[in-house]
């Protein structure tokens, strides 16, 4: 993670933050580059939330230090703020207020000039497909609409690093598209933006991915070069009934994971050439006849649960 | 820095105007607790139902009754027979004061000997007990006296002479002890101190809950360019609260106003600074609007009671009277009654004016310092 020096927009070292005896984030360090779109992927708990809240300066970490395009956060978190844009997980709008006033309120907020704040709201409106809904109150928008919404008052001060928590949980695959349109269109002027998120095609659009587990980096690199790193080769068991395959499977010589992915199973296994028959012949002896095995590529999934090796989820 | 203090103004003011619900929820209920308050807040204590029973059945016993009835104060319920009937007519609430004549009453009157006359009175509420226990004592002195000049009628120009002090009773700034007069202008500070406190904590805590306050913070706008956006339009709701029952008590009341509007504006808005300082505080100390609710009955009821709006500082344990000098409220009540009644001024009123401008200042603080904590 070493960067040449200006290259680096966000830099993390050493972070710590504890709440009481909980410790949510135990030594983290970041090196995004600018125009990066870097992703943090983790369960629940991981600390995902609270390492975007201390980027974001609103959190103060207990220890550690981040330099955010050149400005110490933790120093002087004032300096930074013009830089950045936090976005949680449920951005806050004025419900009664209409599209275009919370624009206006957030705009302000930042200091943006008017004639700026007028060209630079058409055209974020336009990418979000929300012009037509300028007059419209915050509070009678769709999920994600709010969502795109949030983006825009978030976008409008045009800030140099985006960092956002789990943006589109709960936004419909339309939203989610315009929504990835902006960020791509961001990247193009140098934003670097740095997402946490559970949905796994998402992670696969990152530029590079953190996994985290219990408030530390597991492994952090390119999605293809993640999936190499995967110990094993992967199968799919296609069959009538994967429930059945999942458990005829469990236990097997040589197998790693498992997957339970609706009409499949996925199946980690230490060498595919050599196991492939061997399943085939166990579930045979299970009364599992119709089993497809092919050996596939790991999706990003695969590979986050054999990294983190904490079994199979489903 | 202007111009972020005017958008959050504007944000507030548009937030309320889309509430079809503000006007009348701020004006409505103010009026109705004005009305409530100035039509039943009274000590006065009038019609109390009274029991008779009279067992001397002579001129003077049924004299005596006429006295109790010809005030007004007190009116008959019931002729008992018996004592079991007086008893029952005191346990079953029917009757609040029992009065009972003995046999040998007249007799006892005509020689010149004590005439024993009993009176019971339900305690249960202690206050009304008391007041008339007051009026009882007058009422049989002022029997007593005319049944001593009946019995040795003295020369004219001798009355009384020498027989008693004479008490010249002349109740300043409030002639005709009316006790409205005492109550509206308490009504002012205690109805300004509950929508002011709880108006804040909530538009606070509200902006927590939906996550608009995380989001103001990650702006370069400064703590305090918040606060005073947030706590702005509430000191003018709360002006505009003291100017709406003021004038409702000088118009429909009648409450005399002879002090100035300029020392009362002057206090009003030093107690507005304190009540904002709490609604802020209780805001802190909340996560949720029902917390923030919660917090706010609890804490403006001690502040209430512990304010003279109503009982007397001076009679409360020494413990609690310490407490009162805390309570904005306490001093503000003594602005408002020495400018409605007394009509003094700043000369006058200096310490309770002095004592909100510190309680203000010091909680306005503690609020914002708790304030930055809270946004981690």
């Amino acid at each position: 993670m070493t960067d040449p020096a200006g290259e680096v927009a966000v830099l993390a070292r050493g972070l710590v933050r504890r709440f009481g005896p909980v410790s949510a984030v135990r030594g983290i360090d970041l090196a995004v580059r600018r125009g990066e779109i870097f992703g943090l992927v983790g369960p629940d708990g991981a600390g995902k939330t609270t390492i975007m809240r201390m980027l974001a300066g609103v959190l103060r970490p207990d220890a550690g230090e981040i330099h955010l395009e050149g400005v110490d956060v933790v120093a002087d978190p004032e300096r930074a703020k013009p830089l950045l844009s936090y976005m949680p997980q449920r951005f806050g709008l004025y419900e009664d207020l209409t599209v275009a006033e919370n624009i206006f309120f957030y705009a302000t907020l930042f200091a943006v000039p008017a004639r700026v704040r007028r060209d630079r709201s058409q055209e974020l409106l336009a990418a979000a497909g929300m012009l037509p809904f300028r007059r419209r109150l915050a509070g009678q928008l769709s999920g994600g609409m709010k969502q795109k919404l949030g983006l825009v008052c978030a976008l409008i001060h045009t800030p140099r690093v985006l960092l956002l928590d789990e943006p589109t949980t709960g936004v419909d695959p339309v939203s989610r598209r315009d929504f990835w349109g902006i960020l791509y269109g961001l990247r193009e002027h140098g934003v670097t933006i740095l997402l946490s998120t559970a949905y796994m095609d998402e992670a696969e659009r990152c530029s590079r991915l953190a996994l985290l587990h219990a408030g530390a980096i597991r492994h952090c690199d390119t999605p293809a070069r993640l999936k190499q790193a995967m110990p094993g080769a992967l199968l799919a068991v296609v069959t009538r009934d994967a429930r059945r395959a999942h458990a005829a499977v469990e236990g097997a010589a040589g197998v790693l994971g498992l997957l339970l992915m609706g009409d499949r199973v996925n199946v980690r296994v230490d060498d595919a050439e050599r196991r492939a028959p061997e399943l085939r012949a166990r579930l045979a002896g299970q009364g599992i006849a119709d089993a497809d095995i092919t050996p596939i590529e790991p999706g990003i999934e695969d590979v986050f649960v054999a990294l983190l090796g904490s079994g199979s989820p489903a | 820095m202007f111009e972020r203090l005017y958008v959050m103004l504007v944000k507030e003011f548009l937030e309320l105007r889309r509430d079809r619900w503000a006007m009348f929820r701020l004006i409505v209920p103010l009026l109705i607790q004005v009305l409530v308050f100035g039509y039943a807040a009274t000590f006065t204590v009038n019609h109390v139902s009274t029991v008779v029973l009279d067992l001397d059945h002579s001129q003077a016993s049924r004299s005596l009754v006429s006295h109790f009835v010809a005030t007004g104060r007190f009116d008959i319920v019931d002729i008992a027979q018996t004592q079991l009937q007086v008893t029952h007519a005191i346990d079953t609430g029917r009757a609040v004061v029992a009065i009972v004549i003995h046999a040998g009453f007249a007799e006892k009157l005509g020689n010149g000997r004590t005439a024993p006359l009993q009176v019971s009175v339900d305690g249960t509420n202690s206050n009304t007990a008391l007041i008339a226990l007051g009026y009882v004592s007058l009422i049989v002195a002022q029997f007593q006296a005319e049944a001593m000049a009946n019995a040795w009628p003295l020369p004219a120009g001798a009355a009384a002479a020498g027989a008693a002090v004479p008490l010249q009773e002349r109740p300043w700034f409030n002639e005709g002890l009316d006790d409205r007069w005492f109550f509206i202008p308490g009504v002012i500070g205690t109805l300004t101190l509950i929508q002011v406190v709880s108006l804040t904590a909530l538009a606070v805590v509200r902006e927590r809950e939906v996550g608009t306050l995380e989001q103001i913070m990650v702006s370069p706008i400064r703590p305090f360019e918040f606060i005073l956006g947030k706590t702005l339009p509430f000191f003018l709701i709360g002006l505009a609260d003291v100017a709406l029952v003021t004038i409702f008590g000088v118009l429909w009341f009648r409450v005399p106003f002879v002090g100035s509007p300029l020392v009362m504006l002057l206090g009003s808005s030093l107690f507005l600074v304190a009540a904002l300082g709490l609604g802020l505080l209780l805001s802190t100390l909340a996560r949720t609007q029902q917390q923030a609710f919660a917090l706010n009955f609890f804490l403006v009821n001690p502040f209430f009671i512990l304010s003279g709006f109503a009982f007397p500082i001076a009679a409360m344990p020494q413990v609690l009277q310490w407490f009162t000098l805390i309570n904005p409220l306490r001093y503000y009540l003594v602005v408002l009654r020495a400018v409605f009644l007394k009509g003094v001024g700043v000369d006058v009123l200096w310490p309770p004016l002095t004592a909100m401008g510190v309680l203000g200042v010091g909680l306005l603080t503690l609020s914002v310092l708790r304030f930055r904590k809270s946004l981690d």
